[in-house]
């Protein structure tokens, strides 16, 4: 299914785009002028859309990956960064302007039901654009080119589709006519956010393939949203890794899946579901949940999850809560009462911080929290977060652990690969063996 | 299979069952007699409004007990109780429909323009809107009325606008708070999308959706302007007497009648108003139960299996 794209000039560049969504923070908080910050949906993406070519956008939910979509066509307003569309940047374009620029550029959603309007009949909803952009006003004209594009997506005959309302459809027919709506302009770019995903299995199928006819038919570049690897496998040219509104791989198809350069593009391979149970592969699945994209964790943001994390990957406070939070879920009661008895309030480690201060109870002394965590270490050496301590010293009442110093990962290739690693950044492991080689000496 | 919008409106109404069903048409019912009555007012009634006496000069005879002459009796000023009543059907339905019209008018436009943009806009309306709520209704409309029988004088006109002021808040609070809701949906981004103007998704995307809701306020305002009109008219604000018959004045004017065991006079007007807000109401609220696809009960038919063909020898039964 697929095939080389022809690469005949760039559609669509992004650089550095960020997408940022202020919070409105408590009634205390605006009484004070306290900034209540921002969920950073998207933060820091820069990419190139050839013409012609399918590039997946794959990620868990909460990536951003639909904001991202969305911001490309101005729905969603950038923050910061530039978006150019066909060499003329549209990142601060008058809505006005943006209309005419919208013929241009279209979007599929995911939600077939919802992206119909339920009281509009088909022949109208599909007949809108043309009526919006002026191309033809004459009736007779308009139901022709419907009732053309109707049958061109599987709705046929047309006849019976026309004066269908979107409750009459079935959600694959609601999702081939938005396709139907959305080509009828003649687009260039198609932003598709997992419009198969809400749909059965059994359709799934046959939308992909629709979608791949309409491509080669009328010329289309398309950006296909999805968390489902297996579909951006069988649909895509290039595919992009999002994680916490980054983009932390991206490359061709069949090097992502030959050679995954990210720790999280390979976790997320080994998510794929095996059809054959018999199969037990062994699963190290990124442990936890997507983090808060508020303050999203400091140096790399997949580093409280990644299982090859190294010295400089940006290791801070948050972590040693949620390392001494998961040690204490998998205890034995009595430990667990003991170990806690030490240690005071957690929250003090709710900081952005490269030194975490794990706090004492009341008249316990500091001496016994650096004890505790000294055995936590050697039970558990083999820990990522431990790697990143340089050092566990007393501090009045409360433990430090000071951390190397973390660092952003930078946007490397390899390989014709686009990837945001420090493992593959060799200043960053130059750096790392530095501080491994102080810490044994 | 083409489903005209007509067929849209009423299918639920030939759809609902048990009493929901008997309200909608009991309402229907009371109401279309009131709008027959407006209509050929000139020909069911009697005499005129203010007829007080026979085409030969004969005077009507004052507070006359009813007869058959004068089914309902006459009144303080000899005219015809009963075609008072008749022609008073006429101006609550004309002032109605003329303050639905205007409230609507007013109303909609406001809530689905502040409830799409939002914004600065949206708040100052808000505030003009809630405070205009706050207000008494029935010293809002007396005050509009005050400042408008200088311009417009005291006629059906008048106590339309006077009475469209106060419902002008419920149908933009309610299309405005619908409006909000509807503007996050897909279809509505979509729209956008597609690169329609704000006037096109307001027109054709979003009044849609919001519209079904307007049926349900505007009979049950309805319902309740009647009542505003017959203060206004009952306190002396209302129509000019010569202008048109108004239940309201008629109620008025039979306060002292009532003293001297004369009853036709208050008894009847008062009736028309009773029976009129009713079949509003029950209109507006049968509607709601059938139009509110929360509080609609939809006919549940019982399945009846078909009788077994041929019956299994017991054992293969459980294959």
């Amino acid at each position: 299914m697929q095939k080389k794209p022809e690469l005949n000039g760039t559609l669509l560049e992004v650089k550095d785009l960020k997408v940022h969504f202020p919070l409105r923070g408590s009634f205390v908080e605006r009484l004070v002028g306290r900034e209540p910050g921002s969920v950073k949906a998207v933060d820091g993406v820069s990419f190139q859309l050839q013409r012609g070519e399918v590039l997946g956008l794959v990620g868990e939910s909460g990536s951003g990956k639909t904001t991202l979509g969305r911001a490309l066509l101005r729905l969603a307003e950038p923050t910061e960064g530039a978006i150019v569309y066909d060499g003329r940047d549209i990142t601060r374009v008058e809505e006005r302007e943006m209309r005419s620029l919208r013929r241009k550029m279209q979007i599929v959603f995911q939600d077939p039901h919802a992206s119909l309007n339920p009281a509009m009949d088909l022949e109208t909803a599909v007949g809108h654009p043309l009526s919006i952009h002026g191309v033809t006003k004459d009736k007779v004209d308009m139901r022709r080119r419907v009732s053309e594009m109707l049958e061109r997506v599987g709705l046929a005959p047309a006849d019976r589709f026309l004066t269908k309302y979107p409750g009459d459809l079935s959600g694959g027919q609601k999702q081939r006519a938005v396709l139907a709506r959305a080509i009828m302009l003649n687009p260039d770019l198609l932003v598709a956010d997992e419009p198969v995903s809400m749909l059965d299995m059994s359709v799934r199928a046959k939308i992909l393939e629709l979608m791949i006819g309409l491509k080669d038919e009328f010329d289309l570049t398309y950006l296909y949203i999805t968390h489902d690897l297996a579909t951006a496998r069988f649909f895509c040219d290039r595919i992009a890794i999002m994680y916490l509104g980054r983009i932390v791989e991206l490359g061709q198809t069949e090097e992502i899946f030959a050679n995954p350069r990210h720790p999280y593009t390979a976790s997320l391979l080994r998510a794929i579901p095996e059809p054959d149970p018999a199969k037990g592969i062994p699963r190290d699945l990124p442990r936890g949940e997507v983090p808060d994209a508020v303050t999203p964790p400091h140096g790399c943001n997949f580093h409280p999850r990644c299982p090859r994390a190294f010295e400089v990957c940006g290791w801070e406070a948050r972590d040693v809560r949620d390392l001494l939070e998961e040690r204490w879920a998998g205890m034995a009661e009595q430990e667990f009462t003991r170990e806690q008895a030490l240690i005071g309030d957690l929250d003090a480690l709710d900081e952005v911080s490269e030194i975490a201060r794990v706090p004492s109870t009341e008249g316990v002394r500091s001496r016994h929290v650096v004890e505790l965590l000294e055995r936590i270490r050697r039970e558990q050496p083999e820990t990522r977060l431990w790697k990143g301590a340089r050092s566990i010293e007393e501090g009045g009442k409360e433990a430090l652990i000071q951390f190397h110093e973390g660092l952003e990962p930078r946007h490397l290739v390899v390989d014709s690969v686009e990837v945001e690693c420090h493992l593959y950044d060799d200043e960053a492991r130059g750096r790392a063996e530095e501080h491994a080689r102080k810490g044994r000496k | 299979m083409a489903r005209p919008s007509l067929t849209r409106l009423f299918g639920p109404i030939r759809e609902a069952r048990g009493v929901p069903k008997w309200v909608v048409i009991a309402g229907i019912a009371i109401t279309i007699a009131f709008v027959v009555f407006a209509l050929f007012a000139p020909w069911i009634a009697p005499y005129d409004f203010d007829t007080y006496r026979t085409a030969d000069g004969v005077r009507f005879p004052k507070q006359g007990h009813p007869s058959g002459d004068h089914l309902f009796g006459t009144n303080v000023q000899s005219t015809d109780v009963l075609s008072r009543v008749i022609y008073g059907a006429r101006t609550a339905l004309e002032v109605v429909i003329l303050a639905v019209i205007f409230s609507l008018a007013v109303g909609l436009p406001l809530g689905l323009i502040s409830g799409y943009f939002g914004g600065k806009l949206d708040r100052v309306l808000l505030l003009v809107m809630d405070s205009l709520f706050a207000f008494p209704y029935l010293l809002l409309a007396i005050v509009v009325a005050f400042l408008l029988s200088d311009r417009l004088g005291r006629g059906v006109m008048t106590a339309a606008v006077s009475i469209s002021v106060v419902y002008v808040p419920q149908y933009y609070r309610v299309v405005r708070n619908h409006v909000i809701s509807v503007r996050e949906e897909t279809y509505v981004e979509a729209a956008r999308a597609l690169g329609a103007k704000p006037r096109t998704v307001i027109s054709r995307y979003i009044l849609q959706n919001v519209i079904q809701n307007v049926p349900v306020i505007a009979t049950l305002n309805a319902a309740d302007a009647i009542l505003t009109l017959a203060a206004l008219g009952f306190l002396g604000y209302g129509i000019q007497p010569t202008d048109a018959a108004e239940w309201g004045y008629d109620l008025q004017r039979a306060i002292s009648d009532a003293g001297a065991g004369i009853w036709w006079t208050g008894l009847f007007p008062g009736f028309a108003i009773v029976t009129l807000v009713t079949g509003l109401t029950l209109l507006g609220e049968g509607l709601n139960d059938v139009l509110n696809p929360v509080l609609r009960r939809r006919p549940i038919q019982a399945v009846i299996l078909p009788e077994r063909q041929s019956r299994l020898p017991a054992g293969e039964a459980g294959v």
